[in-house]
This record gives structure tokens, C-alpha cells and sequence, in this order.
């Protein structure tokens, strides 16, 4: 019966009021979900900019976060999808395993530093060091970015719709970065490349994995590592 | 660490409810620096009257009689105490000579701030306590700047504590630690500038006072100090008619702006700023590394 469904529904989705509940209480109740659990459904209000919402989440629960939210949102998220409804603060979806986190706002610095994996969507901006130290996650920034993104970024991808900031990509690894707009300044070691056909096909994945379809792959310029930096050289002294 | 707050009035009908706004930004705060705090709080300039706000260990010692002893100097003179400071009014034009005869007669009072408008207090405390000794939340005015310490670079003592007065109806408070302060300090004294600790923001006070004792203005002198300090740093300044903001070129000491039709408003984090009205509409954003910005109203200004 369509009713009971319903209901059965409703009872799934579990609120949390941050301004009359512990913070302590949400991030137990994520932590504590049986796996193949169905009760997977997780809505949060009055966050308040509070600090470490959603962290530690090791399964493929729904997170909505009414408001903005503070340090370290969404750390280590490993197969969560957690959406921010407004801005977050420093360090969102810090060291990301796998699993999806989108902020509908801005987002302070380091977002997704030294993610493993899964994939952040910013609709906003990000401030400083944006992707520093990413080790495969996968970064989709709608506004611009900060200085010092992508810092010793190893592999993963960085793409930005709007602009970067100073220092883009200093002493990078093989972290992928795409950027449509207007590169401040590239880092040590950073270089802009060739687009070719398999750069193209891979953004265009994740330019829809992140929902973005009014832009296209072409759009975009690409940037890496001039790999001049990995290993002591001293003909290469002048690129530190 | 360290919490910083500030408030810049548009609504003249909030002004009254400034020092209750402005404390309770400022105890939010209090888990970014829990070792001391402080507040300066301006208030519209009465013409032709000047404010001396200052502050003794002995309070009891120091303040006793006070106004009596500065009466043959300044007839007009009031003096309000509260708790370990106490607010000296005078004539604008006797101002300097009672606060010659202040350091005569009481060697052991210390000048926390100065000008037309500006009231400064700070102590060793929690900022809940500190805010409520002094009767903060009491207090109205056009704007204020608020500071929680946790100390890196010196003692926990009153005078290690935020804001620092850089001059007439200027302060300044600090997030953040300067790398090269020592140095920079034995230059300012070899210039004639006096310390009162071995606090680095302390070093970043006299710093802009001796750049702007030399003809720069408040934005030059804070330009010059993208230059001239090293290490990190988020200011807030605040002036007769409104506060700047800079941050260092690295920026990683958190900085959050807001403003809407009512008012400015800056937090070390967003959560100082969630009681404010209408911050669910507030423009938010974050200011630029190595950009100095100016609030001010614009009667003042």
C-alpha cells in the first residue's frame, strides 16, 4: 500500500537538530550503521558552523546538512553522500576515502586535502590550498580557487570552472589539473600541457559525474608536473 | 590559535545592543583561546571631551581618590571604574596634562587606549568572565573589536592580552605569530618606542604606530606591514570611524566576513557570527590574503 510505503519512508530519514542535539550524537549514529542497513538517511539543521559534521563515515549513507559548517565536514568520508546546504569551513571532506560530498556554498581553505578518493563538488568558491596533497580524489569547483591549490598534489584531478590563484600546483606530482579561467600564477615545477583526446573524454566524465552540462571540456586548459623536481638533479637547481 | 571578533554598525537602532552582540561573538569564541580576552568598544565622541581608559594590578591602591587628584588639572574630569580599569573624562585640551600628572602620581597605571571615542579593557580570563567584569554586554556604541588569546609567543598577562593601542582611537588585535619580531622590536626601540612584553602583536602596535609617527596613514602602514612583518598573521584594526582587516600572504589564520544592511561583521570562524540577525541572507566570504580592508562610517571617515 502506497501509504504504508510512505510512512516507511519517513521513518528512514533521520533528523538532527544540532542546536538542541550533541554533535556527538549525529557522528555515533553514522558510525554505527550495520551494513546493508536501510535506515540510511541522514538530515541535519541549525549546523551553526559547527565543527567536524558528518566525519568518519564508513558507509554508503545520505547526508543533507541544512546550513553552514565548519572545520572539517564530511572528513574522511569513505562512501558516504553528504550534501552541505549552504558554505563550509576550513578543510571539508578532509582525507576523503570514497563517496560523494557536494557544498551548494563556499568552501574555506584545504578543501579536500590529501583525499584518496571519491569526489567534492564546490558550486561555490574555494579559498587557499584547495586540493593540497591530493592523493586520487577527484575535486569540481564551480567558482575560483585560492593560492597554493593542488600543492604536492600526487594523482587525482583538480577542475575549476572560474580562476586559480597564485602558485597553482607547486611542486605537483601527477595530480591532474583543469582549469577554464585565468591561472594567477603556476608553482614550481607546474606546467601547462596538451589537451588530448583522453584528457577531454576524462573531463567530460567528471564534468557530468559533478552535474556541470552548460560547459564544455574544450573550455579548459591543462596543467601538471614538469617532473623536474622528483628526484635531486643538479641541472635542475633552478626549479626549486 | 587565538579568536577574533569584530562589529561595524549600519542600524543605529542596533548601537545600543552593541556590547551584548559584540560578547557574545566573543565567548563563542572561547575554544580558539581561553587564556585571556578583550574588548574595545566605541562609542559616539562627545565634543571637545577626551577618554583614557587605563589599568592597574592594584586597582584599589591606584584608583583611590583618583578624580580628586586630577581635578586641579581638569575641573570637568570624570573617572568610572570598573574592576582593574577605570575610564578617565577630560577636557580634550587638558587630556595631556592629566595623563602627565596620571604617570607622576600613579607610576603604576598603564594606559590601555586613548581618543575621543574608544574604551579598551582586557584581562586574564575566560572571555565569558572577562566580558562580564567589565559590564560589556551593557555597553552601546558605533562599533568594537574583540580578541581571545591563546598564548604562543609570551606570558599570560594582562598586558600580553588583545587589543593593542596603536594610537589615538586606534587598536589592533592579532591571530596569528610574527617570526621576526625580536628583531623588529630591538629597531623600534633604537627609534624610541617602548615595550611593555615580549609580545610579538605587541611588536605589530608599534610597528604601525612609528610607520604612521612618520606621515604614512592607517592602510599605508598596514601595506608596510605585508612587507615588514614575517610570520603569520590575520589584524583587525579598529578606528575612530570603522576597523580594517589584513591577512598575511598565506592566509592560514581563518578570516570570515559578513554583512548585510545592518551591519559588518567579522569572525576567526563562522559560528561567531550565527546569532547575528539576518546572517541566513548575509553576504559571507572570506578576505583575500595580502588586501588590506577599511569599514568606516562615513560621517566619521
Amino acid at each position: 500500500m502506497s501509504v504504508s510505503v510512505k510512512r516507511e519512508s519517513l521513518e528512514a530519514m533521520r533528523t538532527f537538530d544540532l542546536a538542541t542535539t550533541p554533535l556527538r550524537e549525529l557522528n555515533s549514529a553514522l558510525h554505527t550503521i550495520s551494513p546493508g542497513a536501510n535506515d540510511t538517511n541522514f538530515e541535519v539543521v541549525n549546523p551553526r558552523g559547527s565543527h567536524s559534521v558528518a566525519v568518519g563515515i564508513d558507509q554508503p549513507v545520505v547526508v543533507d546538512v541544512h546550513g553552514s559548517v565548519g572545520y572539517y565536514c564530511a572528513g574522511m568520508n569513505d562512501g558516504g553522500n553528504v550534501t552541505v546546504h549552504g558554505s563550509a569551513g576550513p578543510g571539508v571532506a578532509e582525507n576523503m576515502m570514497s563517496g560523494t560530498v557536494v557544498i551548494e556554498g563556499d568552501a574555506s581553505q584545504y578543501a579536500g586535502a590529501t583525499g584518496r578518493g571519491g569526489l567534492l563538488v564546490i558550486k561555490g568558491n574555494a579559498a587557499s590550498r584547495c586540493g593540497i596533497s591530493m592523493k586520487g580524489i577527484d575535486i569540481v569547483v564551480h567558482g575560483n580557487i585560492g593560492h597554493m591549490s593542488a600543492f604536492m598534489g600526487q594523482s587525482g584531478h583538480l577542475v575549476v570552472l572560474g580562476n586559480a590563484g597564485e602558485a597553482l600546483g607547486d611542486s605537483i606530482y601527477e595530480a591532474k589539473l583543469f582549469v577554464r579561467g585565468e591561472v594567477k600564477s603556476l608553482g614550481a615545477d607546474c606546467i601547462q600541457k596538451d589537451m588530448k583526446p583522453k584528457h577531454l573524454k576524462l573531463l567530460a566524465d567528471l564534468l557530468e559525474k559533478a552535474g556541470v552540462t552548460d560547459v564544455k571540456p574544450e573550455e579548459f586548459k591543462r596543467y601538471g608536473s614538469a617532473r623536474k623536481l622528483y628526484n635531486f638533479n643538479i641541472d635542475n637547481a633552478e626549479a626549486y | 590559535m587565538c579568536g577574533i571578533v569584530g562589529l561595524f554598525l549600519k542600524d543605529k537602532s542596533l548601537e545600543p545592543k552593541l556590547g551584548a552582540m559584540l560578547s557574545d561573538m566573543l565567548v563563542t569564541m572561547t575554544d580558539r583561546g581561553p587564556d585571556s580576552a578583550g574588548i574595545a568598544i566605541y562609542g559616539a565622541p562627545s565634543d571637545g571631551r577626551a577618554k583614557l581608559t587605563v589599568q592597574s594590578s592594584e586597582p584599589s591602591v591606584d584608583f583611590a581618590g583618583l578624580e580628586a587628584l586630577l581635578k586641579p588639572v581638569d575641573s570637568s574630569v570624570t573617572v568610572e571604574l570598573k574592576s582593574t580599569h577605570a575610564v578617565i573624562e577630560t577636557d580634550a585640551k587638558q587630556a595631556s596634562d592629566v595623563r602627565e600628572l596620571l604617570s607622576q602620581e600613579r607610576p603604576g597605571v598603564r594606559v590601555m587606549g586613548s581618543g575621543d571615542s574608544v574604551e579598551i579593557y582586557k584581562e586574564v580570563g575566560l572571555p565569558k568572565d572577562v566580558v562580564s567584569r567589565f559590564g560589556i554586554r551593557e555597553m552601546g556604541g558605533t562599533h568594537g573589536i574583540g580578541h581571545t588569546r591563546m598564548a604562543t609567543e609570551s606570558a599570560v598577562t594582562t598586558l600580553g592580552a588583545h587589543p593593542f593601542s596603536t594610537g589615538a582611537d586606534q587598536c589592533l588585535v592579532h591571530n596569528g605569530s610574527l617570526s621576526n619580531h625580536n628583531n623588529l622590536r630591538r629597531e623600534l626601540v633604537r627609534e624610541g618606542m617602548t615595550f611593555e612584553t615580549q609580545n610579538d602583536s605587541e611588536v605589530a602596535a608599534a610597528y604601525l604606530t612609528a610607520e604612521m609617527a612618520k606621515g604614512k596613514d592607517l592602510g599605508q602602514a598596514l601595506t608596510g606591514a605585508l612587507d615588514d612583518l614575517d610570520g603569520f598573521f590575520t589584524f583587525v584594526v579598529g578606528t575612530k570611524s570603522g576597523f580594517g582587516v589584513v591577512r598575511d600572504p598565506i592566509a592560514c589564520k581563518p578570516a570570515v566576513m559578513a554583512e548585510t544592511e545592518q551591519y559588518i561583521a567579522f569572525g576567526s570562524e563562522y559560528r561567531a557570527l550565527v546569532n547575528l540577525p539576518g546572517i541566513e541572507n548575509a553576504r559571507v566570504w572570506e578576505p583575500e590574503p595580502a588586501t588590506v580592508y577599511f569599514w568606516k562610517h562615513e560621517k566619521a571617515a
